[in-house]
């Protein structure tokens, strides 16, 4: 019992934590490019305005469209309940392994993706069109990161990979390399950073995710902007916790914990800052070099999984 | 007992067909009758199959029909019990959505209704006599009658050019596809006594004409189940035949093949070689993607439909290529989890296959119209179809929690224990294999975003779709209860996985090693540390987190009413449907990204002073037109030539007899 109640606030930790590291990667980005930006919780703020707006629907608009945020934002606090963010022990973890994790984001997508056709604008199916399509590129890629992963902690289940990683001896193992590089580039993609899409534009030759959401406004944007600060959260988490396993719980003792979290902080933070100067540094790609991109993710991947069993497995 | 039932099933299938010859005077009656015994026999053919599967044991009985000393001998163990209740189950849908579906014909008149539910009863009866014939005579005897069944069905609207066609590619498919199987049989026969299959099953073969015997199979089961390059009569003969029936050809009669292919490998053959494994793995992946990539370009709503069907039986075939093997390199265990994987997707894929055919069939009843950029918004005229055609798109596209995850899920799981063998060449295949399955998951949530945002989102884009109106109670009760049902066998994995369990026990001689450890919350395959899903936890844990997020955002509703309004149109004047993204441009960058896959012919004229721009975009199968149209054309020309010695001259026909009777001379002599 205590471990699900644990596991709530775990949920709760990283849902409420999620608008931080969104303000704090905007932060970071204007203080390198000398700019005044908005203090880190600004996004609070915006999230706050977003729940006082009024909706307004389109008339063309289905139920779809009414329950597509729903489902994504629930879809996405499932997701953060599974991660072992702080301790490896909580009883979450069972109910699915990494495979459905990424079942988790694909069903969030579907929906998202339904939703940008259903007003019948032509910006929601131009969204719905590429994300899709990145996505199809991005989701073999990233399978087969957590294929290689999963041979080699022989598990799918992201808490006794985390766990496993984090008493093993440090090695830099080639296939973990390639698999993490892999796994990095394939998670700028999916939350829609730069170089592939840039969630600060609203310029409809390049936008991808802001295409799709277009039409939405008030309590369902929250839920919809909400849900993809949480993405960015959770693939942060889920990177950190891999590359770097040191400070997660292995037990569920509140010191422990208490320690964790802290560190998951720490950690969050730190890609954050890298997240933002890589952002800083590079230009967002035309459309049609993204294949390429997400094409080196896939080669990546796949040689980190060849070097697995090429010259791991014995 | 159960096989008594099964027999009844049977029974009262082939009295459905004889009920369309006596009462075709009265068609209204005669329909009325005809599906409702075709219900009854669904209905036992589940209780039957189910009571098989549950209680595990064989029921073997010989009929005194055929030759003396070759009676029929029927059988029912676990795994034709399986596919008997898929079967019984895919036909009491189809038994509730055929009369409602069919009444345009019996009204308008133009089509024999008669013809369609006489057919209907014998191809059902040829189906489940395949599932339970337990000698090679009486199978081939079902498989034909199977085939031919479903011959005249799909070409049942024979007005129509194309449909004829259609039929033709796909009797001239089962007729070599029988062959195959024949030959198949015949090598096994050849090296036991007899034609039953126990002797079959005990027939000592050296491991060449094993896997000579294991080619014929192949190649000939998998003419029926439609593995790329074999698929091509498929995307041809399943959208034209009425929808019940693509329904039941797409969901229940491509698993009787696979149900063949089991039967012919895994109990008659027995002695798994990795070799054959490989191939059959190889085989599943490229028809998984090759399936799904044909899919994303079509835009005719069934055709679309049926290049998922090839699909699916590329993941089926993924299923069984790894179970073969891990069987085979000594893994029973791993290789009971992609079997069950791959019978689990099995009756997934009849599920859904067929709740998509319905409804389907309902937009086409409605529209008219094949053609999905002819359509949009019927989420607000047929809100039932369009309700379970998402559940449909949903379990097709293995997301979480409905039942086509679950099978996705469970092969992977297999997969995933490649590193069991040790690492080489095999260890290497199987991963890739499993990449390629996570691409085609991917594309097919691209191609179902496509065809639920085109066909049933956004503002309709004909006049007949205007006019549309929610199909009839009946049509809407076979969708119903089809969807519930996906998301059913989604909640209950570990019940079913239990279920299937026996299968592999029964063949590999050991079951999935985790499902003692597994509850019904949980589902572990191969031990509770390595993987585990809980589906109902996953269910339950949505709904907590939709009311939660509901009942925090309620009170904001209340004092914030949803104004409605008109979308905005970037100033330019109302919003019109032409400009929605349709299924070609919504594919187009995929396209862009794959343009090896098709054979793409891309055409823009320019804007004359008569006529505006006119776009043409034809995409054909590789496969079709490089393997097929070739061998057609060699076989049309040397036809032709042949032909030439038919001159219809009596003189030269004598002259041939004369000359052939010296020829036999010279022979005797």
């Amino acid at each position: 019992m205590t471990g699900w109640i644990l596991a709530l606030v775990q949920t709760l930790f990283v849902v409420l934590f999620a608008p931080f590291l969104v303000g704090w990667v905007k932060w970071v980005k204007c203080k390198l490019q000398n700019r005044q930006g908005p203090a880190p919780w600004q996004p609070y703020r915006d999230l706050l305005r977003l729940s006082r707006k009024q909706v307004v629907l389109a008339n063309t608009a289905s139920p779809i469209f009414r329950a597509a945020p729903y489902v994504v934002f629930g879809v996405t606090v499932l997701a953060a309940s599974v991660l072992p963010t702080i301790s490896t022990q909580l009883p979450t973890s069972s109910l699915a392994d990494v495979i459905v994790l990424v079942g988790f984001f694909a069903l969030a997508r579907f929906f998202l993706a339904l939703a940008g056709m259903d007003v019948g604008t032509a910006f929601g199916g131009m969204g719905s069109s590429r994300e899709v399509t990145i996505s199809s590129l991005a989701e073999p890629a990233m399978l087969m990161t957590f294929f290689t992963l999963s041979m080699y902690v022989s598990s799918t289940n992201l808490s006794s990979a985390v766990a496993f990683l984090s008493a093993a001896h440090f090695t830099l193992a080639p296939s973990l390399i390639f698999s993490f590089m892999a796994l990095i580039l394939v998670a700028v993609a999916e939350t829609g950073r730069i170089p592939i899409d840039n969630p600060a534009t609203h310029l409809e030759l390049t936008m991808i995710h802001e295409a799709m959401i277009l039409e939405y406004s008030g309590r369902h944007l929250l839920l919809i902007e909400w849900a993809s600060m949480l993405k960015l959260t959770l693939y942060s988490i889920l990177i950190v916790n891999l590359i770097v396993p040191w400070g997660v719980s292995l037990t569920l003792d509140p010191h422990d914990m208490a320690f964790a979290a802290l560190t998951v902080l720490g950690k969050v933070m730190v890609l954050g800052l890298l997240l933002a100067i890589a952002e800083t540094v590079q230009a967002k790609m035309r459309l049609f070099r993204a294949p390429q991109y997400l094409g080196v993710a896939f080669i990546l991947a796949l040689l980190g999984m060849m070097s697995h069993i090429i010259l791991e497995v014995q | 007992m159960s096989l008594t039932v099964a027999q009844l099933a049977v029974l009262a299938t082939l009295l459905s067909s004889l009920v369309a010859l006596v009462l075709a005077k009265q068609p209204r009656l005669m329909v009325r009758l005809s599906f409702l015994l075709l219900g009854a026999s669904g209905v036992a053919a589940v209780w039957s199959g189910v009571t098989a599967l549950l209680s595990n044991q064989i029921d073997e009985v010989v009929l005194p029909i055929g030759l003396p000393w070759l009676h029929v001998i029927l059988h029912l163990d676990a795994l034709s019990g399986f596919f008997l209740a898929v079967v019984g189950l895919i036909t009491i849908a189809a038994s509730f959505y055929g009369p409602t579906y069919i009444r345009r014909h019996v009204e308008d008149g133009l089509h024999p209704v008669a013809t369609l539910t006489f057919f209907t009863g014998l191809f059902v009866s040829g189906m489940y006599l395949v599932l339970l014939s337990a000698d090679a005579f009486s199978f081939m005897i079902a498989w034909e009658l199977m085939s031919v069944a479903s011959y005249f069905l799909v070409a049942y609207q024979h007005d129509r050019a194309e449909n004829r066609s259609a039929a033709f590619v796909y009797l001239l498919m089962a007729v070599v596809g029988g062959a195959f199987i024949l030959l198949g049989y015949g090598v096994l026969a050849g090296f036991g006594d007899g034609f039953s299959f126990a002797a079959m099953a005990d027939a000592k073969l050296n491991s060449t004409w094993a896997t000579i015997a294991f080619l014929l199979a192949f190649v000939g089961f998998g003419l029926k189940a439609g593995v790329v390059p074999l698929h091509v009569w498929l995307p041809q003969a399943h959208p034209v035949a009425p929808s019940h029936i693509s329904a039941m050809m797409s969901g229940v009669m491509l698993k009787v093949a696979v149900y063949g292919f089991i039967r012919f490998v895994y109990d008659l053959l027995g002695g798994i070689q990795w070799q054959w494994g490989v191939l059959v793995l190889l085989v599943g992946a490229f028809s998984a993607l090759m399936g799904v990539l044909y899919a994303l370009m079509q835009h005719d709503l069934k055709r679309l439909l049926a290049y998922h069907s090839v699909e699916n039986l590329g993941i089926i075939y993924i299923g069984l290529g790894l179970s073969m093997i891990f069987a085979a390199t000594g893994h029973p265990a791993i290789a009971a989890v992609a079997l069950v994987a791959a019978l689990y997707h099995c009756l997934n894929h009849a599920l859904f296959k067929s709740l998509l055919f319905f409804g389907a069939g309902a937009v086409l009843e409605q529209s008219r119209q094949h053609d999905m950029d002819q359509m949009g918004g019927l989420i607000k005229k047929m809100p039932v179809t369009a309700a379970c055609f998402l559940v449909g798109c949903v379990s097709i596209c293995a997301l979480p929690p409905f039942n086509g995850f679950v099978s996705e899920w469970l092969t992977f799981q297999a997969a995933l224990q490649a590193t069991a063998l040790h690492g080489g060449i095999l260890g290497a295949v199987i991963p890739i294999t499993a990449a390629m399955l996570a691409l085609t998951g991917a594309l097919a949530i691209a191609c179902f975003v496509k065809v639920y945002g085109v066909v049933f989102l956004g503002l309709p884009r004909s006049k007949q779709i205007e006019e549309a109106r929610e199909v009839p109670f009946g049509m809407q009760v076979s969708q119903v209860v089809l969807a519930v049902l996906c998301l059913g066998f989604g909640l209950m994995s570990t019940w079913t996985a239990t279920a299937l369990n026996v299968i592999p026990q029964k063949f590999l001689g050991e079951g999935m090693a985790g499902i003692e450890s597994s509850t019904w919350l949980w589902l572990a395959p191969i031990s509770e540390k390595t993987a585990s899903y809980g589906a109902p936890a996953v269910l339950i844990g949505l709904l907590l987190s939709w009311t939660v997020a509901y009942l925090l955002l309620h009170p904001l509703r209340r004092s914030n009413r949803t104004r409605i309004s008109i979308p905005w149109d970037c100033g330019f004047g109302p919003l019109s449907p032409r400009m929605q993204y349709t299924t070609s441009s919504f594919a187009m960058p995929i396209r862009r990204v794959f343009s090896f896959a098709w054979h793409v012919s891309e055409r823009v004229k320019p804007a004359q002073p008569d006529r505006g721009p006119h776009y043409s975009l034809q995409v054909n199968d590789w496969i079709w037109l490089k393997c097929y149209l070739p061998v057609a054309t060699i076989i049309h020309k040397t036809a032709e030539r042949t032909a030439r010695i038919q001159g219809g001259n009596l003189r030269v026909y004598l002259c041939y007899s004369f000359f052939t009777l010296l020829f036999l001379l010279w022979v005797v002599v």
